[in-house]
């Protein structure tokens, strides 16, 4: 394995691997090594952290009441 | 069991309460669960079959799966992983019978929608090959008012919404409900690189498509 310092692009393409933590100890070094001296790459990681954050804020769509009634139905045979 | 992480064990503490409430006839609990799982299964299911119309029946049959299914659940997987499967199994049939066979690659996207544009880093033949040409912006200077309102939502559910549907799956369970990457292997049968490569093209457009927003009338900069 090289040591040569990662590429921005490099960084980018392997980011979802850092923030999910499935990079070997070595390269995950090579990861902040770069990003300690990277305004953009820590703008960008900035950017994907935020990106999940706002995401986690979104409420999927509501049961409509009908198959709502139908489910609480087919609960209530089931328990009897 | 006992190796199992303490998030891990907390977890399937409260599931087992859960469960054991579901057992009881515990309507709110019934009600809670549905409640929180309606609209993402609906859009698992949609990735698989024709319709909306389709989707719903396949959501509706799949719930009564899980209440006939509820005492025979041995808890091998987490109570969620369980459901999912039964809603992706149901959803794979139906498609199956409506004659809708989507290969992987067209469910999962392409090459050609990469989210990552290489055009945003320099060439071979330029002072830093593969830096940036252009900082991304820095969106810590945006009014939170302005990150988590309204439209900056609605602008990310559109995103999500247009994704190859694996990716929007995906995506969903990780980052909408904050599923761990073991439930989502699990609940979709992907392999470990399948679902990171899914997420990582997912999470990719949807920031670019936040930052084509977010910049929008920040041009006197």
């Amino acid at each position: 394995m090289s040591e040569r310092a990662l590429t921005c692009h490099e960084v980018v393409d392997i980011i979802t691997e850092y923030l999910e933590d499935t990079l070997s100890p070595t390269e995950r070094r090579r990861v902040e090594d770069h990003l300690a001296v990277c305004d953009g790459c820590t703008a960008y990681l900035e950017q994907m952290r935020e990106t999940i954050r706002l995401t986690g804020m979104l409420t999927e769509e509501q049961i409509p009441e009908e198959q709502k009634r139908e489910l609480l139905e087919a609960f209530r045979t089931w328990v009897a | 069991m006992t190796d199992a992480p303490l998030k891990e064990r907390t977890a399937s503490a409260e599931e087992a309460e859960l469960i054991a409430r579901l057992r009881n006839g515990d309507e709110r609990a019934f009600e809670a669960l549905v409640g929180r799982h309606y609209g993402t299964m609906l859009a698992v299911a949609r990735t698989y079959v024709g319709s909306r119309s389709v989707a719903e029946e396949v959501v509706q049959e799949a719930w009564l799966g899980i209440v006939k299914g509820l005492d025979r659940f041995e808890g091998r997987s987490s109570l969620r992983t369980w459901m999912y499967r039964i809603v992706v199994n149901i959803a794979k049939n139906r498609g199956r019978r409506e004659g809708r066979s989507i290969p992987f690659s067209a469910l999962a996207g392409g090459n050609d929608d990469a989210p990552i544009d290489p055009e945003w880093f320099q060439g071979a033949a330029e002072r830093a090959p593969g830096g940036w040409r252009t900082f991304p912006d820095d969106w810590r200077g945006i009014p939170e008012d302005r990150l988590v309102g309204h439209e900056t939502l609605q602008r990310i559910g559109l995103a999500i919404d247009a994704l190859p549907p694996m990716q929007a799956e995906v995506l969903r369970l990780r980052d909408v409900l904050g599923w761990t990457s073991e439930e989502v292997r699990n609940a979709l049968d992907l392999s470990e690189t399948n679902q990171r490569v899914l997420l990582h093209r997912a999470r990719s457009r949807v920031r670019r498509e936040l930052d084509a927003y977010l910049s929008e009338g920040r041009d006197d900069r």
